[in-house]
C-alpha cells in the first residue's frame, strides 16, 4: 500500500483562528478515505489544503507540508494550477456551469489545451461512463445542465472532475443534498473509482464513512485525533474521544 | 357572549377598511403604471404624427438616403438628404462602443473579482460620480482638452471631429456599462468559479469564461444602456464634433441626429418643411433605439432557452 499524500505537521490559522492543529497523516494510493467528525472540527478545511483551494480565502495562513508523491504542493516553485488538475475536487452542493452538459464536461480539458473535437467527445462520453450517466444524458448532451436533477448534477459534476485525468479526487460531503437513492448511486460510484484514482471524502454521515471507506480519519476541534483502517475505527477504536463520537455520545 | 359579538363586529369593521386601504393603494400602483405606459404612447404616436408628413412629402427613401442637407438654401433647391446623419450616429456609436464595451466589461470584472475591496470601493464611487457628472461638462472639457489635444495631433486645423465625439461618448457610457455588469457579475453564484479553478484553471481564464458567460444578460442588458446612452446624446457632442452636416469621416467634422435636431429647431421657422424633417430625423432616431433594443431582447431570450 503506497502512500500518494504524505501531510506533515500542517497548521491552517483563519486570522486568529488556529483551525488545523499538527496534522500528521498519510493518505494511501487507490483507497477511499473518510475525513469524519462533528460541524466545525476542520475536515472541510483539511480537504481543501489538499488542493490548495484554501488560497483563495482572505486572511488564511498555512504552514507545514502536504506531499504530493514526494513533491510539496505548497512550495512556491510549484504551479497551483496544476496540482488541481491532477487533485480534482466535488463540491458539497452541485454545482454545474450554467452550460450544456457536453460543455461542462468539456470544460476542463479545453482548458488544458485539447482542442480537437474527436479527443473532447472520447473524454465526454469516457468521463459520463465513469461517472455512471451517460445512459442518462446521452440524448441531451447539448441541453444546459441545470435541466438535471440534483443527483444527476451531481454525477456530472464528477464526470468534469474525471475529465481533466486526476489522480486524486477529493469529495466534500458530496452526498449531502441529494436523496438515499442518489446517495447509494455515489457511494457506488466512489466504490469503482478507486480502482483508478484515489478518493478522499468528507462525510458527516458515519454509516457512509463506515459503508464505502477504506480507512478513515477522526478529526476534532481542528486536531486529527485517529487514522486508522475503517473497521477497526468503527470495531476497536484506540482513542476515547472516537470511540464518543462514533457510539454517538456527542456530535 | 355580547363581548364576542362586539369584538367581532369590531374586527369586521377593520377587515372592511382595511380592505378599502387595500383597493386604494392599489389604484395608485395601477394609475402609476398606466402613467408610465401613456407618457410612452403619448411620445410615440406624436412623433408619428409629427414625423410623418415631412417624410411623406420629402419621399421616404430619398429622405433617409439622400446625402445633402441644405435644408434653406435659397439659390438651389433645399434638399433633405439625412444619410449623414444616420451614418455619423452609427459610426459614433459603433465607436463609442467598440471603446467603452472591452473597458467597461474589464473594469467591472476587475472591480468585482480581481481588486482589493478598498480599491473596488473607491473606483466604483468614482464610476457612480462619472454618471452624475452633467453631459455639458463632459462637452466643455472634451472641447477644451480633447479637440486642441486632436487638432495638434493629426496637424489638421480643427479637432472638433468624430473622432474627437466617439471619445467623449465612450466615457459617458462607461457608467452604465461597468454599474451593469458589475452588478450582473456579484450575482455570479462563487461556486461556479470554485469549480472551474479546481479544475486547474486559472483566474483569468475563470473570469473570462465562466463568470463573464454566468452574467451575459446582465451584460447585454447594460450594452444596451449604453447604446441608447451613446446614441441618444445630442449635448456633449454637439461642443465637440464640429455640427457640419458631412457624410461622415474620423477626422471630419460632423452633425448627428440628435445635434442636428438640437441645432436647428432653434430658428427653423415655424410650419416649414425643414422644420417638419427635424421632427422625422426625431421619428428615425426613436425607431433606431427601439429597434436595438428589441434585438437584444430578443438576443437574450433566445440564449436563455
Amino acid at each position: 500500500m503506497s502512500t500518494i499524500l504524505d501531510v506533515e505537521k500542517l497548521n491552517l490559522w483563519y486570522g486568529d483562528h488556529h483551525a488545523l492543529k499538527d496534522i500528521n497523516v498519510e493518505i494511501p494510493k487507490n483507497r477511499i478515505t473518510a475525513l469524519i467528525g462533528p460541524s466545525g472540527c476542520g475536515k472541510s478545511t483539511f480537504l481543501k489544503t489538499l488542493n490548495r483551494m484554501n488560497d483563495l480565502v482572505a486572511g488564511v495562513k498555512i504552514e507545514g507540508d502536504v506531499l504530493y508523491n514526494g513533491q510539496n504542493i505548497y512550495d512556491p516553485s510549484v504551479d497551483v494550477t496544476w496540482i488541481r488538475k491532477q487533485i480534482g475536487m466535488v463540491f458539497q452542493k452541485a454545482n454545474p456551469f450554467p452550460m450544456s452538459i457536453y460543455d461542462n464536461i468539456a470544460y476542463g480539458p479545453r482548458t488544458h489545451g485539447i482542442r480537437s473535437r474527436v479527443r473532447l467527445d472520447e473524454i465526454v462520453e469516457r468521463t459520463l461512463r465513469d461517472a455512471a450517466i451517460w445512459e442518462e444524458v446521452k440524448d441531451r448532451l447539448k441541453k444546459p445542465a441545470l435541466g438535471l436533477s440534483g443527483g444527476q448534477q451531481q454525477r456530472l459534476c464528477i464526470a468534469r472532475a474525471l475529465a481533466v485525468e486526476p489522480d486524486i479526487l477529493l469529495m466534500d460531503e458530496s452526498t449531502s443534498a441529494l436523496d438515499p437513492i442518489s446517495t447509494g448511486k455515489i457511494e457506488e460510484l466512489a466504490q469503482q473509482l478507486k480502482e483508478k484514482y484515489t478518493v478522499v471524502m468528507v462525510t458527516h454521515n458515519m454509516q457512509q464513512a463506515a459503508r464505502i471507506s477504506d480507512e478513515c480519519a477522526f478529526f476534532l476541534l481542528g486536531e486529527l485525533v485517529e487514522f486508522s483502517a475503517t473497521d477497526k475505527m468503527f470495531s476497536t477504536p484506540t482513542d476515547k474521544r472516537t470511540e464518543d463520537y462514533i457510539t454517538g455520545r456527542f456530535g | 357572549m355580547t363581548e364576542t359579538t362586539a369584538s367581532a363586529g369590531k374586527l369586521k369593521k377593520t377587515a372592511g377598511t382595511q380592505a378599502t386601504l387595500e383597493n386604494g393603494v392599489h389604484a395608485v400602483f395601477l394609475l402609476c403604471g398606466v402613467l408610465a405606459i401613456g407618457f410612452v404612447l403619448c411620445i410615440s404616436v406624436y412623433l408619428i404624427i409629427a414625423g410623418i408628413p415631412a417624410i411623406h412629402k420629402i419621399g421616404f427613401i430619398k429622405f433617409i438616403t439622400g446625402t445633402k442637407w441644405m435644408p434653406t438654401a435659397t439659390t438651389t433647391e433645399p434638399s433633405f438628404g439625412i444619410l449623414p446623419f444616420i451614418l455619423t450616429s452609427i459610426y459614433g456609436t459603433a465607436g463609442a462602443m467598440a471603446i467603452g464595451i472591452p473597458v467597461g466589461l474589464l473594469t467591472a470584472l476587475f472591480l468585482t473579482k480581481a481588486a482589493p475591496k478598498r480599491l473596488s470601493s473607491v473606483i466604483r464611487s468614482a464610476v457612480e460620480l462619472l454618471a452624475g457628472i452633467p453631459s455639458v461638462v463632459y462637452g466643455l472639457v472634451g472641447m477644451i482638452v480633447l479637440v486642441p489635444l486632436i487638432a495638434k495631433l493629426f496637424r489638421i486645423s480643427s479637432g472638433a471631429t468624430l473622432f474627437a465625439a466617439i471619445l467623449v461618448l465612450s466615457i459617458m457610457v462607461l457608467p452604465s456599462i461597468i454599474n451593469v455588469s458589475a452588478t450582473a457579475l456579484d450575482a455570479v453564484p462563487q461556486e461556479y468559479e470554485s469549480a472551474s479553478l479546481a479544475l486547474g484553471a486559472t483566474k483569468t481564464e475563470t473570469y473570462f469564461r465562466v463568470s463573464l458567460p454566468a452574467a451575459k444578460s446582465g451584460v447585454a442588458a447594460s450594452i444596451v444602456l449604453g447604446i441608447g446612452r451613446a446614441i441618444g446624446e445630442a449635448m456633449a457632442i454637439i461642443m465637440v464634433s464640429g455640427n457640419v452636416a458631412n457624410m461622415p469621416g474620423l477626422l471630419k467634422s460632423v452633425r448627428f441626429m440628435t445635434t442636428a435636431i438640437a441645432s436647428e429647431m432653434s430658428y427653423a421657422a415655424v410650419g416649414s418643411l425643414q422644420r417638419e424633417a427635424l421632427f422625422s430625423i426625431g421619428l428615425i432616431l426613436f425607431l433606431f433605439i427601439m429597434m436595438i433594443n428589441a434585438i437584444l431582447n430578443l438576443m437574450i431570450k433566445r440564449k436563455k432557452v
